[in-house]
Formats: structure tokens, C-alpha cells, sequence
């Protein structure tokens, strides 16, 4: 019995995304106005609509293919979708969940490595001071995108007109904030 | 009066003229702005892509200490900040499960019961009404309000202005004598936490922007979020490569706009740490746009 | 000592599958007061009615119990038996052994016992029917048909070229409804009005038919055979009986610029006017909102010039009342205006604008002649594009439904617009088309095919104003869902058919149900689409649900012979098993009390206050009396009644409570 014909059963991949993200698949009747609205939707590998399409079908190629595929890190979660929608689908927390589940299955599209790159080494940050420090943040990327030219021309300007702080700012929680993202961390094993 | 504020990591680091316009705009209406002790970062765009619980969770923190501290309105001026603690607040109201589940990860109290506001709500709530009567220096400029994503949007969850052509910051800005105009991507997205990785990108969405703006003869363009105004200003180099145009509309925060009305001067206001230099031709107070585009009138430069 | 006759059916292998019939026939046979048992396989059959009524004859039976199926499927089948038998037809009961029994437990003695029980109970009951009769009312042989549109006209020619006298009531200063509006029809491309006005004139000059236009309905009140309607005559401020309709007075009004409501604001009408030139009646009314001496006392100037001397300054509305045997109800849909989703811009661009208003500007007598014009500057568009679905289908911003007609008419405007503009090209946003009726599909295809209507199946996202075009944002979801964007002159949206204003209220008044869209209901959606629950009103057009001119005609010629039928007859007949409030003799006259409190609940207005007067005309007491015309047995009054004066016949407390205790007493 393909998924896309399930009604909401906890076992099948469309019964989890109901239960994780209250999205229903097959509500999605593919009139396209989250494409023709979405900023992104240009650069897109597969637009919004054609994602759901993807995940009706209960195939699991096409599931795959969403996993490995660039809409889901080029998604902005800027909500135009969702605001739109005639059927008022959670898009964008669906977008959420597949990038999760993305990461968990190892499926990243390679293209993909800066962008999450750039959410690794801002959660780094956090977890070191607690807030982001913004000079550490682009040292973490750098060192992990080999992107060594990314904005060295601006970084004087920055610095004369007082944008970046030249140390990071320690709060005084922040061993209790790295346990957080401990805790967190351990609660997905196996959940995802 | 006392209000909680929670800076997020932009107002202390690229964006300190927000902060300090911020403060300077609360100072003149006798506004105490208390920061919130020891906040964390809300994890922005990073959390909730990787991580969702970690997503509730550090917002959930920053609003648990709020509490702790009696703070029972806070103003969170960063656009994304925003969004990002009204939806936390919003899931773990809707779902008890997971507000025990995030309070054990906190290892915190977390009742839920902050009002959070963003920097329009703020204005709005404590000094919209006595602004016009401070006003010295009319911001008499064409002036395109950009909203953003965040600040709007999803409605059902932030129940703020309107998600289609939304007019609450547009109002603000008559209020201090400016001329808004009517443009079509009040709302668009700027291209958000791409601005390192997807600079490409980030060029394209904000310099749609930033042309659409300028098609309509905008002067100046508003904004209320620091991603936003990063975008649309400290990119603008990459901006201008892709439209082939070498456009100079400075971009203001709400909070530069209302001081300058009021006579905060230019530096406390931090204009001067902007990456797009502020010129804003001088006009005389209550001239039309006509008047202001003969030739002699006098420019004031704001140096860089 | 009663004679009851019980008669077990087997239903073929219905019923015998699982209960032992010939078992319950004889225990029945057993029963004290019944004379007659036996069990037979098909007791709904020619020989199973024979069997019935020999045994009633022979046997000299008073009373009947039919073990069998549920009484809705053939209650009315053995009551006509019995009546031809010579037995009153109120003194037959049915006890369902086949819904209630067999159908729902295995085979087994505990399913017969239950069989068993059940006739007993029947038996009792039957004991203490009383014979009745059915109830005659007579019929008033007119209808009123609220609306003039082409439902309401068609209903109205129907009735009236079948011998009965129509009353139309229409609200506007003429009939002819949204058709009067429409350029062209699908699939035909007729000219709507060359089709629908020698209609108009045809109701116009029918002896049976009395016209009122700029009138509508406050009151009905009545039921069905004997309503009462009230019939508010707006006040014209014209005298009709002397006003030539010569039209002069038009030409010299000096209010020029009131928005035309017939052009849908894309044109202008004077204060005193008529609606479009081939209105019926052709006769002006003044707009008194707007016109200058109802506001500021002044002008006249159309009293002046009228060489009829029309004009009546001081006319009063006038209210009538009407005695009908029927109404119909054609009152139409009503188009949701363009400002439904403020993505697309919140009704403030000029140059988008929805069907109707399309239709005003490909219509020859339209605000521009006919050619398809910008309203915001006058141009001919060179790009068109038309959006399907804009508001329809679209739960979040509040239509759920389809609205039918869009696909056809959004198709026909990108045939009409190329057929005008030769040179430019229109573009249809859609999701589905549908295009289900007679040449509808084929109708269609032309448009794409010969008329090289470029058809992209998505929505539009966003419309926004630059530069003087329309930039429109939408998506070709079958070329996996790439977005498009389009620089147009124009916009159509193809906004949703919703139901008319003040259908609500219309409703209320009427009595008569509608559900959460304000269409008013139908009685049952699949066989009784033009009938209402509410007896003798009937359902004709786009009222109903949205629905294309084919459609309406068919429903209002349907509403047509359903009034037709009933006044076939000069007199109604009703069942009795209705509410009857008790009488007894004088001093007491009655249990009932006058407290009314069964008045206050009953949902068919069915209470009256009868006066009980002595022989010098002093009013002893006022009691309830039940309309046997509008009572349908609910029983609610029977329920409440403090005193127990009101009792459905049929259905007595006293039978229900027999049936209870032989239930309980095994």
C-alpha cells in the first residue's frame, strides 16, 4: 500500500509528517500559487508545488530526490507559501522537517555544504558563548567551506565603522546553553 | 515606565546603531529599556533548519529569564528575533507535551506569559501618541517602507498589521512627516540568512528590492530588521553588480526615521555606520517634493 | 374484544434468514384480540395485498399489524390495502422485524423472541388506534414567483401558460437578472439579451401573470395552498399608468455621475433612470438616495419636462398583501467583488476587474460600446490575462465550493476578446476546466485551438501595478511548476457565484432553509432538488446553488409543474397524524390552558389562539388550537404542554406509553 493512500497511519512516511508537522499531503490539490509566489522558486531545483507532488506520490525515489535536492536548503522559510495557500499547508514547517530528516539520512545535496556550513558554525558560536560572535561565526565557516575570499573586501569597512566586535561577548549561562544543545542533540537519536 | 528589551545578537554586533537609535528613541519619550539578564541568542534561521527543538528551546530560555525578571513586555527589535520567540511562544501554548518537554530541557520555569512586541508594536503602544507633537525636523522624503517577512508573517501566529500591503510602519513614517508611496514588494523576501553563502542570491531578491523602490522614486527606504538592512545595505556593492545600476538609497531603521524627526542628531543615531552613506538632501520643513528638486538646495553630507 | 390480523412476511430470505416467521405467526395468532395470523413471503406483492384484504373481509378484522419491513419503505402501500379492504387505512401498523431485527442479529431463538416482541407490541398499540381521516385544505390556484431573472421568468411563463395566475415579484426597476447583463451565452455565443427579451415582454403581456418590479416580498405567512404575501411596492415616484416611458426626463436629469449598478460601476446613470434601454418595464424610477430634491429640495426638473406629467414627488411605498397557493423562489446569485484577496490588490487597480464587469464591456450596449476597454485609461488591451478560480475553490480565503460556471465563461471571454482585438493575446490561469455540459468541451477547445487562448494550468500568486501594467505572478505547474510572469494591460478574475444579497433575511422570512453559503436548501440533494422543506415553496435558478442558464431553466420549469401539480387540485389532502388540542365539555371546554407555551416552540408556526366565547359573545377563555394545514406531527408541543391538552393523533402518549408497557410486561 503506497503512503500517499494511507489515512494518517503513525507507521507510514505521510502518517509521521501529519504527526510532526500537522501538514496533510493530500490536501495539496497542486494549483502552484506557492511557486509562482516564491522568491526562490527560480533557483530551485524542484519549486515548492512540485515537491508535494513528489511526496504524494508515495514513491520512494521521488522521496529521495527531495532529500538530496536543493529546494529544501534554498527555502527561505519566509512564509509567502504557507500565507497564500488556498489550502493553508504548513510549508514551511515542512520544509523544516525534511531538512532534518535530510540531515539525519545524510542525503545533503553537495551543492548544499556552504549553506549548511554557514548554520553549523553559527550554532558553534552559540554554543562557545552563548550569543553569536560574528567574527568567530565567519572564522568556523571559512575553515569549513575553504572559502577563504568571502567577504575579505568588505571586512576592513566593517571593522572601521565599528561592525564587528573583536571579541566575543561570554554570558554568563553559557555552559547552561551548550547543555541545551547537549540535551538536544542526544533526544534525536534515533527519533528522526 | 519600564519595558524588557531583547537586543539578539545583530543589535550587539553589525547592527549597534539599531540598538542605539533604539535607546535613544526610548530615552526621549522617558522610556527605561531594561535588557534582559544574561540572554542567549534565539537561534535564528540556524536552529530551526538543523534542530526543532533546539528552536523552541533557546527562545523559550530568553523568555523564561524575561519572566524571572518580572519583564512582562519586552520589545525585540530584530525582525527575526521576533518571529522567532512569538512562534515559540505559540507552539508551546498550543501543545502542553512539549512546553514540559522544553521546560526539562531548560532545566528552567517557563510559563508563557511575556507580550512580545516588535519595534512597530513598541512605538505604536508607548509613544505613537505623543510623537507628533515632538516632531521638529519632518522626515520629508519619498519613502519606501519595507516590511520584510518576518515582521507580518504567518499571520495567524503574529497577528500584526496585515500581511498584504501592510501600513502600520507606513504610518509611523507620516506621523513624522514623511511620504510614503505605494510599491510592490513591501513583503518580499530579501534573501535572509543566504547573505554569506548565497551571496549571488541575496543580491538578486534585495536588489529587486532596492529597483522596485527606486522605479517609484523612493528617496529613502525604512526597514525593521537588521538581517533586512543588512541585506539591503551592506550588500549593495553586489546589489548594484547585478542590477548594472549604482543606486545610493541609504536605508533607515524605523528608529533612525522617528529620531531624526524629533531632532536626535545624526551620529547619536549611529547614520554614520552605515555601509550605503546617508545623504539626505536637506529640506525646508513643509516643502513638497517639487520644491526640494531645484537646483541649490543645499545637501547635507553625513561623512563615512 | 379487538379482531387484529397479523401478517408475518418473510421478504423472501430478507427476513426468514434469520427469524423463524412461521414461529412469530403463530405465538402471534396466540396474542389475546387477535383473530388472524399468518405468515406469507412477500406481503408487499399483488397476492400478499390479496391475502390482506381477504383475510380483513373475511374475517371482519378491525385492526391490522404487518410484520415486515420499515413503514417508510411500505406503510403507505398496506394503508391503501386496507383502505380498499373497507378498513379505516390509520388502523394498519407496521412492526419493523426486518431494519430493527432480522438485518441487524444471527440467526437464532433470541432473534425470533425479538420478532415476537415486537408484533406484541404493535398488537397492543393497534389496540388503542382510533379510525382517522385524512385532512382536506383547500389551494389558492396562484403562485407567487419571487425574481424576474431567466429562472423566475421561466417559471412564470410555465405556470402561467398552465391556466394559473402568477404574481412576479422582482426588487428591481426591471426584470431580466444577471442574463440582461451577459454579452454573449455558451456555448452558442447567442446574444443574451436577443434571447431573453422577447421573454421579458412575453411575462409583461401574459393576461395570467401581474408584474411588480421594484417591489419585494416582507411577509409570508400561510402554508402551503392558503399563503399570505406581503408585497412591498417601493415607491417609483412615477405614476406607471400614465408614464409613456418616452425617456426624456433621463436625458435632462442634471445627477450625471451616479456608478451605474447595471454596468458594475464601469459606467454612469442619471437619478431618475432606467436601468438598461431595453428594460420591462421601460418605465424610470428616481434613485431617491441620490437624486437632488430628495436631498436638498430643489429641481424638478424631470417633473418639468415629463409631457405625461408622470412625476409623483409624494409617492409612498405601498404594501400589499397577496393570497397565493404557491411561491417559488428565483432570486439568483450575486458575483463577489474584486477586492476578495488583496493579493491582488485589494480593489485598488482600476484596470482589474471580475466577470460581470468584463461582460458590461464586451456588451454592445456596455459603457464602451463594445469594445473591450481599459477603464483605468481607455486603451485597448494588447495582453488579457484571465484568472480562474479567484475565490472559488479556495478554502483559506473562504469559498470552499466550485462555482461552475467560471471555466465556461472565462473560456468565452478569451473567445470574445479575440474575436475584438485581433491582434492581442489572452491568457488563462486555471487549475481545472470544467466543462461538463452539452458542447461545453468542444466549446472549450475552440478557445484554445482557434482562438489561441494560451491556457497555464496555476494560480496567480501576486498582481501588481508598474509603470501602468499589470505584472501578474503566477506558475505553470505542468512544466514542473516553473513560474510565469506576465506584463498585462488587464485582469479578469473570475470571482465566485455566492448567494444574493438579503437572501438571508429572504429566507427567514420565507421560512425556509439555507445553508452556510445563504443558498437556499433543497428538500433532498439528489431527488428533490426544487423543493424545499417547507410545503409548497419551491426552488428555481442559481438561488439554489451556482448554476448555468440551462440548469436554471430546467429547475424553474421543474418548480413550474410541481406548482402545477398541486393545483391540480381544488383541495389538498393531508395525513392526520398531526397535534389536536383536547375539547371537552362545557364549563371546562378544554385541558388547555391558554398558556401558549406550546405556540413559543413549535418550528412550523403551527398554533393558533382560539377564542371560547358563551352565547352572548363574551370570550370565556382563548386556548391553542393546531393549523392542520401547517402541523407536522413533531410532537415538541406534546412534550411541553403542562397540562397534556395537545396529543398527536396516531401517536398518543396513551399508545406510546401501551406500546412501553407491553414491552416491559413479557
Amino acid at each position: 500500500m503506497s503512503a500517499s493512500h494511507d489515512h494518517g497511519h503513525p507507521l507510514t512516511f505521510s502518517g509521521e509528517i501529519r504527526q510532526e508537522t500537522g501538514v496533510i499531503i493530500n490536501k495539496c490539490y497542486q494549483c502552484g500559487k506557492c511557486s509562482a509566489g516564491c522568491p526562490l522558486a527560480e533557483e530551485m531545483d524542484y519549486p515548492p508545488s512540485l515537491v508535494m507532488r513528489m511526496l504524494q506520490t508515495g514513491d520512494e525515489v521521488n522521496r529521495d530526490h527531495v532529500l538530496k535536492s536543493m529546494s529544501i536548503w534554498l527555502c527561505l522559510n519566509c512564509e509567502m507559501c504557507l500565507t497564500r495557500c488556498p489550502m493553508e499547508i504548513d510549508i514551511p514547517s515542512l520544509m523544516d522537517n525534511l531538512r532534518q530528516r535530510s540531515l539525519k539520512a545524510k542525503k545533503v545535496n553537495p551543492q548544499a555544504k556552504k549553506i549548511i556550513a554557514f548554520h553549523q558554525s553559527f550554532l558553534d558560536s552559540i554554543r562557545y558563548t552563548g550569543r553569536l560572535y560574528e567574527v568567530g561565526l565567519v572564522v568556523d565557516y571559512k575553515m569549513r567551506t575553504f572559502d577563504l575570499m568571502q567577504d575579505v573586501a568588505i571586512a576592513p569597512k566593517m571593522l572601521i565603522k565599528g561592525k564587528l566586535n573583536p571579541m566575543p561577548d561570554l554570558i554568563k549561562g553559557r555552559k547552561k546553553v551548550a547543555a541545551i544543545m547537549r540535551r538536544t542533540q542526544k533526544n534525536k537519536e534515533g527519533k528522526l | 515606565m519600564k519595558i524588557g528589551l531583547y537586543p539578539g545578537c545583530s543589535l550587539k554586533g553589525g547592527s549597534t546603531e539599531y540598538q542605539d537609535s533604539v535607546a535613544a528613541l526610548a530615552k526621549a519619550f522617558d522610556i527605561e529599556l531594561v535588557e534582559i539578564p544574561d540572554w542567549n541568542c534565539c537561534g535564528a534561521t540556524a536552529a530551526h533548519n538543523l534542530d526543532r527543538e533546539l528552536s523552541l528551546s533557546l527562545p523559550a530560555r530568553i523568555m523564561a529569564l524575561a519572566e524571572r525578571e518580572g519583564l512582562t513586555d519586552i520589545v525585540v527589535p530584530c525582525a527575526a528575533c521576533y518571529n522567532r520567540l512569538s512562534v515559540t511562544k505559540h507552539e508551546l501554548a498550543e501543545d502542553p507535551a512539549l512546553r514540559e518537554k522544553i521546560s526539562s530541557i531548560l532545566n528552567l520555569k517557563y510559563e508563557g506569559t511575556t507580550h512580545i512586541l516588535n519595534i512597530i508594536q513598541f512605538i505604536d503602544k508607548f509613544i505613537a501618541d505623543k510623537l507628533e507633537a515632538k516632531v521638529v525636523n519632518p522626515f520629508n522624503y519619498k519613502t519606501a517602507c519595507y516590511y520584510g517577512c518576518l515582521l507580518v508573517r504567518p499571520h495567524s501566529v503574529l497577528q500584526f498589521d496585515r500581511v498584504e500591503d501592510p501600513q502600520s510602519m507606513d504610518n509611523l513614517v507620516k506621523l513624522a512627516g514623511g511620504n510614503v508611496i505605494d510599491w510592490a514588494f513591501k513583503t518580499e523576501c530579501c534573501g535572509a540568512g543566504l547573505s554569506i553563502s548565497r551571496t549571488d542570491t541575496v543580491a538578486r531578491l534585495s536588489g529587486k528590492i532596492i529597483k522596485d523602490a527606486v522605479d517609484r522614486e523612493a528617496e529613502v527606504m525604512v526597514v525593521a530588521c537588521p538581517m533586512c538592512h543588512s541585506n539591503l545595505d551592506m550588500r549593495r556593492p553586489q546589489i548594484n553588480k547585478y542590477l548594472n545600476e549604482n543606486i545610493d538609497m541609504p536605508v533607515l531603521y524605523i528608529s533612525q526615521v522617528l529620531g531624526l524627526a524629533i531632532g536626535i542628531d545624526a551620529k547619536t543615531l549611529g547614520l554614520n555606520r552605515h555601509m550605503t552613506a546617508v545623504n539626505l538632501k536637506e529640506k525646508p520643513i513643509g516643502d513638497s517634493l517639487a520644491a526640494s528638486q531645484s537646483t541649490g538646495a543645499e545637501t547635507q553630507k553625513m561623512e563615512a | 374484544m379487538s379482531r387484529i390480523g397479523v401478517f408475518v412476511c418473510h421478504c423472501g430470505e430478507n427476513i426468514s434468514a434469520t427469524v423463524d416467521c412461521e414461529k412469530v405467526a403463530r405465538t402471534s395468532g396466540e396474542l389475546k384480540g387477535v383473530e388472524f395470523s399468518t405468515d406469507f413471503k412477500y406481503m408487499c406483492s399483488d397476492p400478499g395485498q390479496t391475502l390482506m384484504k381477504n383475510a380483513i373481509r373475511e374475517h371482519k378484522l378491525d385492526g391490522v399489524v404487518v410484520a415486515s419491513c420499515s413503514p417508510r419503505m411500505h406503510e403507505p402501500t398496506f394503508r391503501k390495502a386496507c383502505a380498499e379492504a373497507g378498513l379505516n387505512p390509520y388502523m394498519c401498523e407496521m412492526a419493523n422485524i426486518r431494519e430493527h431485527c432480522s438485518w441487524v442479529h444471527p440467526k437464532g431463538d433470541q432473534t425470533t423472541e425479538k420478532a415476537e416482541d415486537l408484533v406484541r407490541v404493535l398488537v397492543e398499540k393497534v389496540k388503542k388506534n382510533k379510525s382517522l381521516n385524512a385532512i382536506k385544505v383547500p389551494v389558492t390556484k396562484t403562485a407567487v414567483v419571487i425574481g424576474g431573472g431567466i429562472a423566475g421568468i421561466q417559471s412564470a411563463l410555465d405556470i402561467a401558460n398552465c391556466g394559473h395566475k402568477v404574481i412576479m415579484v422582482e426588487k428591481q426597476p426591471s426584470i431580466g437578472g444577471h442574463m440582461s447583463q451577459l454579452s454573449e451565452t455558451f456555448p452558442t455565443l447567442d446574444c443574451s439579451q436577443c434571447i431573453l427579451t422577447p421573454r421579458m415582454v412575453e411575462v409583461a403581456q401574459h393576461p395570467n401573470i401581474t408584474l411588480y418590479t421594484y417591489a419585494e416580498v416582507v411577509g409570508v405567512d400561510g402554508y402551503i395552498g392558503n399563503f399570505k404575501v406581503k408585497i412591498r411596492k417601493k415607491s417609483k415616484s412615477i405614476d406607471e399608468n400614465i408614464c409613456t416611458g418616452c425617456g426624456l426626463c433621463t436625458t435632462k436629469c442634471p445627477q450625471k455621475k451616479i456608478p451605474n449598478e447595471f454596468e458594475r460601476g464601469l459606467g454612469n446613470r442619471t437619478a431618475i433612470y432606467v436601468p438598461f434601454p431595453q428594460a420591462v418595464p421601460n418605465k424610470p424610477v428616481i434613485d431617491r438616495e441620490h437624486c437632488t430634491y430628495y436631498i436638498k429640495g430643489k429641481c424638478k426638473v424631470c417633473e418639468i419636462v415629463c409631457p405625461a406629467k408622470a412625476i409623483r414627488f409624494d409617492q409612498e411605498d405601498e404594501v400589499i398583501e397577496v393570497e397565493a397557493g404557491a411561491i417559488v423562489m428565483a432570486t439568483g446569485f450575486d458575483v463577489l467583488k474584486p477586492d476578495f484577496f488583496p493579493e491582488y490588490g485589494y480593489g485598488k487597480y482600476k484596470d482589474v476587474i471580475d466577470g460581470l464587469q468584463f461582460e458590461r464591456l464586451a456588451s454592445a450596449s456596455g459603457p464602451t460600446g463594445g469594445e473591450i476597454r481599459r477603464p483605468s485609461d481607455g486603451q485597448v488591451p494588447k495582453k488579457i490575462v484571465f484568472v480562474a478560480c479567484a475565490g472559488s475553490r479556495d478554502p483559506a480565503k473562504g469559498i470552499e465550493y466550485c462555482s461552475k460556471i467560471c471555466c465556461m465563461y472565462t473560456a468565452k471571454h478569451a473567445m470574445l476578446y479575440k474575436h475584438k482585438v485581433h491582434d492581442g493575446i489572452p491568457y488563462v490561469f486555471y487549475m481545472d476546466i470544467r466543462a461538463g455540459g452539452k458542447m461545453y468541451e468542444e466549446f472549450v477547445r475552440r478557445a484554445i485551438v482557434e482562438d489561441e487562448t494560451q491556457y497555464i494550468r496555476g494560480r496567480v500568486s501576486t498582481i501588481y501595478e508598474k509603470n501602468g501594467k499589470l505584472i501578474v505572478k503566477g506558475a505553470d505547474t505542468l512544466m514542473g511548476a516553473q513560474p510565469v510572469e506576465i506584463e498585462a494591460d488587464m485582469v479578469v478574475l473570475a470571482t465566485a457565484g455566492v448567494s444574493n444579497q438579503g437572501a438571508e433575511e429572504l429566507a427567514q422570512t420565507a421560512h425556509i432553509s439555507y445553508d452556510a453559503y445563504k443558498f437556499f436548501a433543497e428538500a433532498h440533494p439528489k431527488l428533490k432538488p426544487v423543493e424545499t422543506n417547507t410545503a409548497g415553496i419551491f426552488l428555481a435558478g442559481a438561488c439554489q446553488a451556482p448554476k448555468d442558464i440551462p440548469e436554471s431553466v430546467a429547475a424553474a420549469s421543474g418548480a413550474a409543474v410541481k406548482v402545477a401539480a398541486l393545483f391540480s387540485n381544488d383541495e389538498l389532502t393531508r395525513e392526520p397524524l398531526i397535534a389536536v388540542v383536547n375539547r371537552q365539555a362545557p364549563p371546562v371546554f378544554s385541558s388547555c390552558v391558554g398558556c401558549f407555551l406550546c405556540e413559543s416552540v413549535c418550528p412550523y408556526q403551527a398554533i393558533e389562539h382560539e377564542e371560547i366565547k358563551n352565547r352572548n359573545g363574551e370570550i370565556i377563555k382563548t386556548i391553542a388550537r393546531v393549523n392542520d394545514g401547517l402541523c407536522q406531527g413533531c410532537g415538541t408541543c406534546v412534550a411541553l404542554c403542562r397540562t397534556k391538552a395537545i396529543d398527536i393523533q396516531g401517536y398518543s402518549n396513551q399508545q406510546v406509553y401501551t406500546e412501553v408497557m407491553a414491552l416491559l410486561n413479557d
